[in-house]
């Protein structure tokens, strides 16, 4: 009988340790269905390059991605949060620090379409809001930064 | 007693690897020191637990973005190139890779052949490289990320460029995401850098011997990877702790020493929205310099590098 017992509270322990070894695995799978039905659909008419950023960010906490664009091609950026975690702003800087463009002056646009006269590295800052004060644990969310072009 | 002491035992277990898996998780997450943005926390819950606080004021996720093998294809299309199939790696070749490291490279390489091929709609060439890229994948155990249902979709719908090329997008998600959920960094980073080698190799035999590397459209392409080798270089160091990524690291500073002898020289940027398309023109200037010597220079280190990887 005691061994009935360890046996049973053994099972429940596995099974508890189990769950929460595929939280992150599971939040994970969840932020790439997010992108794909989210952003990535949300890019057309321009071609998304298949390339995937996205992570499960927390509310007040800042990402950053470096990237090259190519001259005369047309881009589309496409910043896509989670509804839980209010409006993302979003900033493109150049390589000289400049800010050439904020989403919090377009509403917070979710996307930016865009087109160079050359070939630039720059850096798009994203931003998770702090949405309220109560809540005593900080909101967290999938935050997908995807990429399309035009096929001319 | 000696159930009890085995039930014990199975419990230290589970949570050795319930600790493993956490961790595992958990280094998927990319995230360097910045100690300049309090401002993160500025308003924060004050009732937020301070461990916590600590952690995002000093942690922010950096991304490094290489251009997709699509958008490597694109932009040697877009640049006026012609097609090829000489300058691919060889299909037949695909029998031949079994290290991780091969196969990741090549996945890379296979995934540029196979998105030149289909921008350039060439069908055949499009269904043999994506068997080619298949079969990499599956060796790299990339799960689901080609399967049989993407190669009967591409079957049907080979003569729809645009429905293969969302394919294609779509097997290159899947991959890299893949990878990233699992806390695979480095291969995502080595395909990577397989598929730009490979569009670089592709593009640097496309400039016919001679051409005036001023007026050449596919010489600023290649010039313009100047721009990305920092991301290169940023990407391979996040991830330096294989041999494999070191030695990729090698390659590409020798690349950089070349690149380093090239020019460019950038004005400002001003940006400028078109009210009635929302499309904003990032209107600068840019002027490259670079030597017949330096090109020759760079196509030699490029080849080099790209026969060794495909061999």
């Amino acid at each position: 009988m005691p061994n009935l017992l360890i046996m049973k509270r053994s099972f429940f322990v596995s099974l508890i340790l189990l769950t929460f070894a595929m939280i992150p695995f599971k939040a994970n799978a969840q932020c790439k269905q997010f992108a794909k039905n989210t952003c990535k659909v949300g890019l057309s008419p321009y071609q998304h390059d298949g390339n995937y950023h996205a992570a499960v960010l927390l509310e007040g906490e800042e990402a950053e991605l470096y990237k090259t664009f190519y001259s005369d091609t047309d881009y589309r950026i496409g910043i896509c949060g989670a509804s839980n975690l209010g409006e993302i702003e979003f900033s493109i800087v150049d390589g000289n620090g400049k800010v050439l463009y904020n989403n919090k002056y377009n509403d917070y646009e979710w996307k930016w379409d865009f087109i160079l006269e050359s070939s630039q590295q720059l850096k798009i800052i994203i931003r998770v809001p702090v949405t309220d004060g109560l809540a005593d644990e900080p909101k967290e969310g999938c935050v997908s930064i995807m990429f399309g072009f035009k096929d001319k | 007693m000696n159930s009890k002491i085995l039930d014990n035992l199975k419990i230290c277990i589970l949570l050795f690897a319930f600790v493993g898996l956490m961790l595992g998780g958990c280094s998927s997450d990319k995230k360097a020191d910045n100690q300049n943005n309090s401002e993160l926390t500025e308003g924060f819950n004050s009732e937020l637990d301070d461990d916590l606080a600590e952690k995002i004021n000093t942690a922010k996720r950096i991304f490094y973005s290489l251009p997709s093998p699509l958008e490597t294809a694109m932009l040697i299309k877009n640049a006026g190139a012609d097609y090829d199939e000489n300058l691919l790696n060889p299909i037949s070749n695909a029998e031949n890779y079994n290290t991780n490291m091969e196969m990741a490279l090549n996945l890379g390489i296979f995934s540029t052949d196979l998105s030149y091929a289909s921008l350039f709609d060439q069908t055949q060439a499009t269904l043999n490289y994506i068997n080619a890229a298949k079969k990499m994948a599956d060796g790299l155990e990339i799960l689901d990320a080609i399967d049989e249902t993407i190669i009967n979709r591409l079957e049907e719908n080979i003569n729809n460029r645009d429905v293969i090329i969302d394919i294609i997008s779509e097997t290159l998600l899947n991959s890299s995401s893949f990878l990233e959920d699992r806390g695979l960094q480095s291969t995502s980073a080595i395909i990577l850098v397989g598929g730009w080698v490979e569009g670089l190799h592709i593009a640097t035999s496309l400039v016919p011997k001679g051409s005036d590397l001023k007026s050449n459209k596919l010489v600023e392409r290649i010039v313009d990877q100047k721009l990305s080798l920092g991301i290169v270089i940023n990407l391979l160091e996040n991830n330096s702790e294989s041999v494999e990524i070191q030695s990729l690291l090698k390659d590409v500073n020798a690349l950089k020493v070349i690149y380093d002898k090239i020019r460019i020289e950038q004005g400002e940027i001003n940006a400028v929205e078109d009210p009635k398309t929302n499309i904003t023109t990032l209107k600068s200037e840019s002027t490259i310099v670079i030597t017949p010597e330096i090109f020759g220079e760079l196509t030699k280190k490029v080849r080099e590098l790209r026969t060794k990887y495909i061999s």
